[in-house]
């Protein structure tokens, strides 16, 4: 089946826009080779018919075949489009503040894991309120903290759900 | 009337003073992570779910499905004040909605919006009070072949409905049956695609799926547009409310037009998002004044909203009877239910009446009060988006951090969180939906489950998918779902033919 999108979008590429033709043959590259993953576990784990029946990889197997189908039909048609294809994935403008969320998200997930939560939540939250959003000092430390403060309360003492917590919150005893 | 009689045992149980609590919390917190960007009905009720382990289910509830009727509700007020749709539902609402604000006319729109919003709600909740039983009734013949093509026919309709291309359907879906086979089989006990990683034995939950995909991808979406909030103020007085109520009935054919879109697309896991756009087209094409539409007319706000609120509310159907959901949202209370304890399914109303009748009764009273919140409240909701966005982003991303992580107290989770925003942000900007993927993950282990008994049952051969009428039909449905885009392509090049 060929897809019916071909939808108007020539709009036209600036200068260091990235084309939507790249990341699509990107992403339905890596979706295949998933594809292939399933289609082989699946197979290591059994694909018929055992003493109690269907085996493990009996229906994952088929899930893998049509994902692979199908991942395999938007990689062709990209291809086959790869020239005429002038859609704008993103433009430069519009990437850097991605990337300006993205990077300061993948640290704070990194130092959630040594440092539990409050610390680089509070980090992370006065980091974008001085960096983008040009606070003075106090607001930006009240807020940063605060808000870390009110999730303690909230989830700690009052739901009883426990965080993680970090070396900080040991020696202060938690 | 047996319903009647159910429904008043159910008044009963949502009418005691800590459940209307929980209903207000619940459409407090709802219209909340509604007007917010990066929070939704889905993620929201995902990140809130673990903390009502410890609560009565039909509490839990309650609140949940409040949670959702608020996010409905707040979703407009972002559309029609800044011309931010708040939810991907509320986007129609904009087209005429924000015109509307700038035009001084805001009050009319959002008193427009609320009142159709309620009206949609509430011909779905009452299509659901006397369908649901009779449905449920219906499907305590099901056997496991029956459950598959009904679970079949779900997932055909996602390929045949949606606006994206159906080989990008189909992959959203694979992916997220495939990551629901990961991890232990429960039938054989075998691992599958763990790769001896100990972190992928209890496989992947949907709820840090959904948080990501939602939640975080959402949010650097909104950093590409670059958010700056330029919004009309907005007062809400009983006059201008009753004004607008006078100008309403002249409309009920468009009432009538969308509820009944917004039901069958929710029924059928349309969802809400294409119900409100297609019941936009369809207003503006029946309109006697096609041109006035996106310059600030009534009736576009009327028909998406009635259409999203309608779709919302009737996704809870099929979710209730059959144990399958008929969007995100309904997905994330599904997999609150199991949590509780409770098998959702035709039983469900055998078993646990109260529950269920609790719940239905609570969401007639939950779009009062949310009506009713909603109209009052206005303005002070409206401050919430005057808060810069380099607040906002960083806290909604602590929020989705720890509802990621209490979900099972695991790191691993916030890890995945980040990578299925990461795939959120991809999928948005490449056109893949990522609905059927959410509710792929939620059905897959039943749906394979299903698959295998029928499979045991036939030694094997398909032929039990049309071995009696019941099974055969919803097969061949299912089917005809799947393929009804080329239906649609025949048809339409006949007419093209017939009409020079």
């Amino acid at each position: 089946m060929t897809t019916p999108h071909d939808s108007p979008e020539q709009e036209e590429a600036s200068a260091g826009a990235t084309l939507t033709r790249g990341p699509e043959l990107v992403v339905g590259l890596i979706i295949m080779g998933l594809a292939g993953m399933v289609i082989t576990d699946s197979m290591r784990v059994g694909i018929g018919w055992g003493d109690e029946g269907p085996q493990a990889g009996y229906f994952p197997f088929y899930i893998g075949l049509i994902l692979l189908a199908a991942s395999g039909t938007v990689v062709v048609t990209t291809l086959l489009k790869w020239g005429k294809s002038q859609a704008v994935f993103a433009t430069r403008e519009e990437l850097v503040p991605v990337f300006q969320m993205l990077v300061p998200m993948v640290i704070y997930v990194v130092a959630m894991v040594f440092l539990g939560i409050y610390l680089p939540s509070a980090i992370l939250i006065g980091y974008f309120m001085r960096h983008h959003g040009k606070f003075a000092w106090p607001p930006s430390l009240g807020v940063s903290i605060g808000v870390p403060l009110t999730f303690f309360l909230v989830f700690e003492k009052w739901f009883l759900v426990p965080l993680p917590k970090g070396p900080i919150e040991n020696m202060l005893g938690f | 009337m047996d319903e009647i009689n159910n429904l008043f045992n159910g008044f009963a149980v949502a009418l005691t003073l800590p459940n209307i609590a929980y209903m207000l919390i619940g459409i407090t917190l709802g219209v909340l992570i509604g007007v917010l960007p990066g929070l939704g009905g889905a993620n929201g009720i995902a990140i809130l779910l673990p903390l009502t382990f410890s609560m009565n289910p039909t509490s839990a509830i309650i609140m949940l499905s409040c949670i959702y009727w608020g996010a409905l509700f707040g979703g407009a007020i972002t559309s029609i004040l800044f011309n931010i749709p708040g939810e991907p539902w509320s986007v129609a609402t904009t087209f005429d909605g924000y015109p509307m604000a700038q035009q001084g006319k805001a009050a009319q729109a959002l008193t427009a919006a609320f009142t159709s919003s309620f009206i949609g709600a509430f011909f779905a909740v009452a299509l659901i009070t006397f369908l649901a039983p009779v449905l449920a009734k219906f499907a305590l013949n099901f056997g496991p072949a029956e459950y598959f093509a009904v679970q079949l026919l779900t997932f055909c309709s996602f390929v045949g409905m949606s606006k994206e291309p159906p080989a990008k359907v189909i992959v959203s879906m694979m992916l997220g049956f495939a990551l629901a086979a990961v991890g232990m089989d429960t039938v054989t006990g075998q691992l599958r695609m763990t790769y001896g990683f100990p972190v992928l034995l209890k496989g992947f939950d949907f709820l840090i799926a959904v948080i990501g995909l939602f939640g975080i991808g959402e949010i650097l979406l909104t950093m590409e547009e670059g958010l700056a909030f330029k919004g009309k103020s907005a007062k809400l007085n009983p006059k201008v409310v009753w004004e607008t109520w006078k100008t309403l009935p002249q409309y009920w054919l468009t009432f009538l037009r969308s509820t009944a879109i917004g039901c069958w697309m929710g029924i059928t896991p349309g969802g809400a998002t294409p119900a409100s756009f297609m019941s936009y087209g369809i207003a503006q094409r029946m309109s006697k004044d096609p041109e006035s539409f996106g310059k600030g007319q009534i009736e576009g706000v009327l028909a998406p909203e009635t259409a999203a609120h309608a779709a919302g509310t009737s996704a809870l159907l099929p979710m209730l009877t059959l144990g399958i959901p008929g969007s995100p949202t309904a997905a994330v209370l599904l997999g609150g239910l199991m949590i509780w304890g409770l098998q959702p399914g035709p039983m469900l109303f055998v078993e646990h009446k109260d529950f269920v009748w609790g719940l239905i009764a609570s969401m007639y009273l939950g779009n009062i009060v949310g009506l009713l919140v909603v109209l009052t409240t206005v303005p002070y909701w409206a401050a919430f988006l005057r808060i810069p966005f380099s607040v906002i982003a960083p806290v909604i991303v602590v929020i989705c951090a720890i509802g990621a992580y209490t979900v099972h107290s695991a790191m691993f989770d916030v890890v995945m969180m980040m990578v299925f925003g990461l795939v959120g942000y991809l999928f948005k900007k490449l056109k893949y939906p990522m609905a059927p993927m959410v509710l792929a993950l939620v059905l897959g282990d039943m749906a394979e489950a299903s698959f295998r008994q029928s499979m045991l049952m036939s030694q094997g051969s398909l032929s039990i998918f049309w071995s009696n009428g019941l099974v055969g039909g919803i097969f061949a449905l299912a089917m005809l779902m799947l393929v009804w885009p080329l239906v649609g392509g025949i048809v339409g090049a006949l007419r093209g033919k017939a009409a020079p």
